[in-house]
């Protein structure tokens, strides 16, 4: 057991009554984590989707969360207040049977990492961007382990993992193996 | 690497189902800078004035704006320009919505459609796929189903659809293209998709969209978000609630109506009812729009929610619109229920809301005149309510007396003759204007009625307050924060316009300083639609968020052309010369260039001659019009004149028109 020490805990509170569907969130996303910064944009690198069915009032944005290397067994539809959602609506995972959360070309996982910059925002831009107020940023403190930390190393192996499901562990290997030689 | 736009235009030929991925010149972009500028080129270059609107060679053209696609909000509109079946003149309808990023973000700017399917089909675009897809079985169906069915059939919930419903297949002079919440729906454009054979267009882009100078492009828009939200919480004192704030007119918000319900036209443009708004009335109403109304609703990357989802009592959910709240119900003498529900058949069928209820009143001022008998009108129920259903669905299908008012107020009368075409009085350039008639002549709108070639008033004005403030203190309290303009001088203008005395109108604003207002609001017009910006966040409103001094430096850090006022207005002017130019050669004249005789009560002919000469003149046109020689040759546009006195529109030694 490591040493307690205080961290602040990042949340977005998503009140999807509020959401109108108009991709603002998505579009800042997308130019935050552009190379370099705002450079491009295209929404369907974003972080946070949103899914979006106006005829029948359905609003959800969406924050990409875990990799996750194969889809579920089951599957839940949801019927809240006489709206039917989709399979999958409310979940964030980046996973083989959609194609939400992934790098367009390379198929890469994407995850939310709440803008992390230097330097650092007063709040995430989706947050920012959403005029109506259907994301709202809250930080609280908490106290934690020492050594339960690092988000930067878990993407790390998050990508790595999808990469190996990809190409096959030996590939992935010898890329490393061959990285490894010239530097 | 180009910037902002995507360098790419598709180019579909209907006929062969030839499709073809053809890289643009970015020169024509520095030019012309995009949407409706190039589409002006385009037309020009290659649809001369003996193409029929429902020729294959005629030119449909999705063009979306230079910026969309960049985080600049609101900037989302789609410019639909082809040869228009009701005024044989260029349309540039222009629609919101989600459309036009998402054909950037699959790799084009423009789709160019020329000739005819023999089958009806649907065009599906997805990044680097392009195909044309049978749509036998979309046929007859409503432009919002076909826009499920497609997005299911395809697995695609994420692709956006443009598409036309039943008008647009029987050719309506007035069908739309209705897509998302929005809608291209002036001039009859849809009924030229019909007449292709083409149902829809269904667009997926996961591709990124670059801009030049990232950081500084940003910034610009922070700092337009920034304006947005300030104008939101400082709405402007003392003009009526409609025009304080900036977006769309608000009217998914708005419950209170007096206004527009004592000041526009009932019926066919006719009646006046001045104390119509009563407590009562706007109960009714206000629970009316809370009953249907499920949620406001904005285009892409804006916040302003100027529609909303409305859902009429056993009737599917559709998106709704701006003034279309009321034309239905106005036309018909009617209620907002009634307004609201027939609105979702019209938005299924897919036509325009200004042109449909008012051919409908049309129609039935004819029968009740005796020009067209019961004969006319077979199995027609008695209720103005149920008549309006009926004839609706009578035109869109080309139906008995629906096939000759499927062509609008205007050809429509000149077919039934007996004296019809009187009650086609609300027309300008052969398009059914919004129902207003006013008393006296105000000679800044006369003169955007007169020479405006998107047939639509809202599509104008701006930016200058349509009438004069009370007090100078009011006045002065106005200029102190108005940037946007071009020049001190507007404001000196305003502060010195009365209501009485020598400084009103029409006589004061002087025909000099209406020429510099109008062509001030009529440019930022033009600008917004090359750029697909929304005319709400722009052109329209007071005080708007983009103006002329900050949209060079989007053009700049955002598509990364140079460019400065001069430059821009330069351009603007090229293309709107441009514009003029394609409908010159179409014939049109300044006897063309008219309001409706009754629109104001009282008239001034001979100031209203010397405004649209002067006008003429400031905007290097000659007495009837025409662009000049030397204005075109200023504007590089030598090739416009070239083919002018090749086709003896103008003479080669003198601006004068040849015949
Ligand atoms: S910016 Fe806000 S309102 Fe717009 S889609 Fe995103 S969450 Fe919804
Ligand atoms: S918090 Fe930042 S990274 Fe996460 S979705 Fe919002 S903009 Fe994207
Ligand atoms: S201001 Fe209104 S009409 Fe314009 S883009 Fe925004 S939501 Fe659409």
């Amino acid at each position: 057991m490591g040493v307690k020490k205080t961290k602040i805990i990042k949340s977005i509170k998503v009140d999807a009554d509020k959401c109108m569907g108009c991709r603002a969130c998505e579009v800042a996303c997308s130019a935050f984590h552009a190379t370099p910064k705002y450079s491009s944009n295209n929404p369907a690198r974003s972080r946070i989707r949103v899914i979006r069915h106006p005829l029948e009032d359905i609003y959800v944005p969406v924050y990409a969360g875990e990799y996750t290397p194969s889809e579920c067994m089951g599957r839940n539809t949801y019927k809240i207040e006489g709206k039917e959602y989709d399979e999958c609506a409310f979940c964030r995972a980046s996973c083989p049977s959609r194609d939400l959360f992934k790098e367009p070309d390379s198929g890469l996982p994407l995850k939310c990492d709440m803008c992390e910059s230097v330097p650092e925002l007063d709040e995430p831009l989706c947050v920012k961007w959403c005029m109506v107020d259907a994301l709202i940023y809250e930080e609280r403190e908490v106290e934690v382990d020492e050594d339960e930390e690092d988000v930067k190393m878990e993407e790390m192996e998050a990508g790595i993992e999808s990469l190996v499901d990809k190409y096959g562990l030996q590939k992935v290997a010898d890329i490393l193996a061959r990285k490894s030689q010239k530097s | 690497m180009r910037y902002a736009e995507t360098g790419f235009n598709l180019e579909i030929d209907l006929s062969r189902g030839s499709i073809d991925r053809v890289e643009t010149d970015p020169k024509d972009t520095e030019l012309y800078l995009g949407g409706l500028g190039t589409n002006a080129k385009i037309m020009w270059d290659r649809v001369p004035p003996e193409v029929e609107p429902f020729s294959p060679d005629n030119l449909l053209i999705f063009g979306a704006g230079l910026l969309c696609g960049t985080p600049a909000t609101g900037c989302n509109r789609t410019i639909v320009t082809t040869i228009s079946p009701q005024t044989e003149l260029m349309a540039f309808s222009m629609m919101g919505g989600f459309w036009a990023p998402e054909l950037k973000y699959a790799g084009y700017d423009k789709v160019i459609l020329r000739g005819k399917s023999p089958d009806l089909v649907y065009l599906w675009i997805h990044n680097d796929k392009v195909e044309l897809r049978d749509a036998s079985h979309l046929k007859g169906k409503g432009a919002v189903e076909t826009a499920e069915l497609i997005t299911k059939e395809l697995n695609e919930p994420n692709a956006e659809v443009a598409a036309i419903g039943l008008a647009g297949e029987s050719r309506v002079f007035f069908a739309s293209i209705e897509q998302g919440r929005s809608s291209a729906s002036r001039g009859g454009v849809g009924a030229v998709m019909g007449d292709k054979g083409l149902k829809a267009i269904v667009v997926r882009g996961t591709k990124d969209i670059n801009v030049a100078r990232p950081e500084e492009y940003n910034e610009l828009c922070n700092e337009v978000m920034e304006y947005i939200q300030f104008r939101n919480e400082n709405p402007i004192p003392g003009v009526m609630p409609i025009l304080a704030g900036i977006g769309s007119p608000q009217e998914m918000k708005v419950h209170d109506e007096k206004w527009h319900t004592e000041n526009f036209m009932w019926g066919n443009s006719r009646v006046r009812k001045r104390d119509f708004w009563n407590e009562e009335i706007a109960k009714d109403w206000k629970e009316t729009m809370e009953s249907m109304q499920r949620r406001l609703i904005s285009c892409y990357n804006c916040p302003m929610t100027c529609g909303a989802t409305i859902q009429p009592p056993g009737k599917p959910t559709y998106m709704m619109k701006c003034f279309s709240k009321l034309t239905y119900t106005m036309a018909a003498f009617s209620d907002l229920e009634f307004g609201l529900g027939i609105a979702q058949s019209a938005t299924e069928y897919g036509v325009d809301a200004f042109s449909a209820p008012q051919v409908m009143a049309f129609a039935l001022e004819l029968l009740e005149n005796g020009i067209l008998t019961d004969k006319d009108f077979p199995g027609m129920p008695e209720d103005s309510e149920g008549r309006f259903e009926w004839l609706l669905d009578t035109i869109v299908r080309r139906e008995g007396i629906g096939d000759i008012l499927a062509d609008g107020t205007y050809w429509a009368a000149k077919k039934i003759g007996k004296g019809a075409d009187e009650y086609a009085h609300n027309n300008i350039k052969k398009t059914e204007q919004l129902p207003l008639k006013l008393s006296m002549l105000n000679p800044i709108y006369f003169l955007m009625y007169a020479t405006g070639e998107k047939m639509n008033i809202t599509q104008i004005e701006g930016q200058f307050p349509q009438a004069p403030f009370a007090t100078r203190e009011e006045r002065e309290e106005f200029v102190k924060d108005w940037f946007q303009v071009p020049d001190e001088k507007f404001k000196q203008i305003f502060l010195d316009w009365e209501f009485r005395g020598e400084n009103s109108m029409p006589h004061y604003p002087t025909v000099q300083m209406c020429c510099d207002i109008v062509d001030w609001q009529e440019k930022m017009h033009y600008i917004d639609d090359a750029l697909g910006m929304c005319a709400g966040l722009s052109s329209f409103p007071l005080k708007p968020p983009y103006h002329i001094h900050n949209y060079p430096k989007f053009i700049s850090a955002g598509a990364g052309i140079d460019m400065d006022e001069e430059k821009l207005t330069q351009a603007a002017k090229r293309y709107r010369t441009l514009v003029r130019a394609n409908n010159t050669r179409r014939g049109m004249r300044r006897k063309d260039e008219k309001p409706p005789e009754n629109h104001w009560k009282k008239r001034f002919p001979e100031l209203e001659e010397e405004l649209l000469s002067t006008y003429y003149d400031f905007k290097g046109w000659n007495e009837d019009g025409i662009p000049t020689k030397e204005s075109l040759h200023e504007l590089g546009l030598d090739y416009v004149a070239e083919e002018f006195i090749k086709r003896g529109i103008l003479k080669d030694d003198e601006d004068a028109p040849a015949q």
